[in-house]
């Protein structure tokens, strides 16, 4: 018996430790319901997080746009019924962007801007003509919004003056390599022929199709926008701010600022209904073993009635009948729940082995966080504990008189 | 009052309510002095066990007022009246009732480790002093459901004496032994009554016993219909 112990905290060790099949097996079933959880967990954390991070490999978290033109009516409505048609969209620069991107830069949310000259184009090659979307960039600031550098396949980031990085796919289509060229036309008929130093794959066939990296200032002369530019890339610091932080972009600036949450809207509803039915799941496999933990519990409490009458006759009170079995539900949560978190890591080293591409590299990166391991641990001790709150009460309110007699 | 370790005035208690009220104790007037020995007899469904129950502090009685060491304990709430149960009264039960999970030794000391919260070097001294008195020395360490019957409520005995209650219930502590280990188990009484004072009031059906005591209380129908001093038989 060790002295610094508690007489609740030895009773309850002793009661676990002579009825040890019961709880052995009580807690494997704590461990296992624990097990799914974190398993389940860290693969959706892990399945989510690569979606996320693929969706926005080629775009970025909060993109400004110049507000949207509207058509003003000449004529006041008061007195007649106006038809107004919606006007087209021209593409123009945003007003003041440097100093709109120096303030947006201050924002504690904010952890990077790219000022981008954007917009439609034909890239000819020989008899090939695509259609394309001209991208002009400051390659070192782009790169912290999306890091091309890490996607180019071929050649190096390079867009100086007549140099641009094109698409794996639009590559093929006209088909060209690195250091071959090509020429750009837009609608208003500016031309330039460029040279290609680097292909690039962000992983969206679409993009890889269409878009051409040139730099910021290329872009500005071709499309017409000296010293502007259409859009001001952003990324966060935290993904999930992004249309909290778009909205707040938005109202003090009065530009359109679209976050990747509503640019993928489906897509985001997709994880949020996946990430809610795994909540589900979560609760019942926690409530399951809530029950189980009880049902183990409801039966000691009855099998121990004789000597929870005897301690209650030599003088323990109901509240310390009470924490003898709290702390048995307490006790067999906690080891549930270490087990179960083995168990996790060892699923999980099983499915890194095993859920491979076909060219052998891991199909997306699982981490087990050490705070899910300490949250399990938390979660399922205080499970365990209200989950003795009946067998606890029963046992502390047991009529000595009954339960000696029993 | 002075001497008085146990006294009850016009003790009653009743179960149920209304037409299905069924009253098994009707006025019990009794007093044990200090170091008495004595025996409540009486046949089944007398109301022995009722009484004992009452006495013991683990139940309430329905009228009349009942004084351990004078204090009157109608008055306390029910942590005062667990404090006072496990100060003051020992239990001896037929059926032993040691707690299984733990030691000879360990099961003595319960009574204080559930009065002082945590265990401590003086308990376990005082354990070993009373399982030595009990002869069990040499199975300190052994686990209650080790023990044979009579070892058990030996050991029984000594946890009932640890608190030093002033007075010791026993509830039949020889009815489920041979007759060998019941007389050692009487025999032990009677010496922790003579050497310590302790008042015993002990339950049993067994005439033989009850007339090994000092004193001799027949209950019948929840009444005493006799109650006798007289010199035990050896």
């Amino acid at each position: 018996m060790k002295s610094w112990m508690p007489f609740e905290w030895i009773a309850a060790l002793r009661f676990l430790r002579e009825g040890r099949m019961q709880s052995v097996l009580i807690i494997v079933g704590v461990g296992v319901g624990v097990a799914v959880i974190v398993f389940m967990s860290a693969l959706l954390s892990g399945l989510q997080g690569n979606l996320i991070k693929r969706t926005l490999s080629s775009q970025a978290n909060i993109v400004v746009l110049p507000p949207e033109e509207l058509a003003r009516p000449q004529v006041s409505a008061e007195h007649s019924a106006l038809l107004i048609q919606k006007q087209a969209q021209r593409l123009r620069s945003i007003d003041q962007w440097q100093q709109l991107r120096d303030r947006l830069q201050t924002w504690p949310e904010i952890a990077a801007i790219s000022p981008v000259a954007s917009g439609p184009a034909f890239a000819v090659r020989g008899d090939a003509n695509k259609a394309i979307t001209l991208v002009g960039i400051e390659p070192e600031r782009y790169n912290r919004v999306i890091s091309l550098t890490d996607r180019l396949t071929a050649g190096e980031l390079r867009v100086g003056s007549g140099e641009a990085v094109i698409g794996i796919e639009l590559a093929k289509d006209i088909g060209a390599a690195v250091g071959d060229k090509l020429r750009v036309t837009t609608a208003d008929g500016s031309s330039e022929t460029l040279t290609i130093t680097g292909l690039f794959d962000l992983g969206n066939k679409a993009v890889n199709a269409r878009n051409i990296y040139v730099g910021l200032r290329t872009a500005q002369t071709l499309l017409g926008l000296v010293g502007g530019v259409s859009n001001l890339d952003i990324a966060l610091h935290d993904l999930d701010l992004a249309e909290t932080v778009a909205q707040r972009i938005a109202g003090e600036t009065g530009l359109t600022a679209d976050s990747w949450i509503r640019t993928n809207a489906q897509f985001v509803t997709a994880l949020t209904s996946q990430r809610v039915s795994s909540n589900v799941i979560r609760f019942f496999v926690g409530l399951s073993v809530a029950f189980g933990i009880a049902s183990v519990l409801v039966v000691s409490v009855i099998q121990r009635s004789k000597e929870i009458g005897i301690l209650r006759a030599m003088g323990a009170t109901q509240k310390q009948m009470l924490r003898v079995f709290l702390l048995q539900g307490g006790i067999v949560g906690f080891f549930g729940s270490l087990l179960g978190s083995g168990l996790a890591w060892f699923f999980l080293v099983l499915w890194r082995l095993m859920a491979r591409n076909a060219d052998g590299t891991p199909l997306f990166v699982i981490g087990v966080e050490p705070s899910l391991v300490v949250i399990s641990a938390a979660g399922a001790s205080l499970v365990g504990i209200l989950a003795a709150l009946l067998p606890a009460r029963r046992a502390a309110r047991l009529d000595p008189v009954v339960a000696i007699r029993g | 009052m002075a001497d008085s370790v146990l006294e009850l005035r016009a003790i009653r208690k009743s179960y149920g309510s209304g037409e299905t009220e069924n009253e098994i104790l009707h006025g019990i007037d009794l007093r044990l002095e200090r170091g008495e020995f004595a025996a409540l007899i009486g046949p089944s469904g007398s109301g022995k066990s009722t009484l004992l129950n009452l006495i013991g502090l683990l139940d309430r009685p329905s009228a009349g007022q009942l004084f351990i060491n004078g204090e009157e304990t109608g008055l306390l709430d029910d942590t005062d009246l667990t404090r006072l149960r496990g100060q003051q009264i020992g239990f001896v039960f037929q059926h032993h009732h040691l707690i299984s999970a733990f030691t000879a030794e360990e099961n003595v000391a319960m009574p204080l480790l559930v009065a002082r919260g945590r265990p401590d070097a003086a308990m376990f001294m005082k354990a070993g002093e009373l399982l030595d008195q009990v002869g069990l020395a040499d199975r300190k360490s052994y686990l209650a459901n080790r023990l044979s019957g009579g070892q058990q409520q030996r050991v029984a005995i000594a946890r009932a004496l640890a608190m030093d209650p002033s007075l010791v219930l026993a509830d039949e502590p020889t009815g489920n032994l041979d007759t060998h280990s019941a007389d050692d188990v009487f025999k032990l009484l009677r010496a922790v009554n003579t050497r310590l004072q302790t008042t015993f009031l002990i339950v049993t059906h067994d005439p033989r016993l009850a007339q090994r005591c000092d004193r001799i209380i027949e209950l019948t129908d929840g009444a005493i219909v006799s109650d006798i001093r007289h010199q035990p038989a050896a």
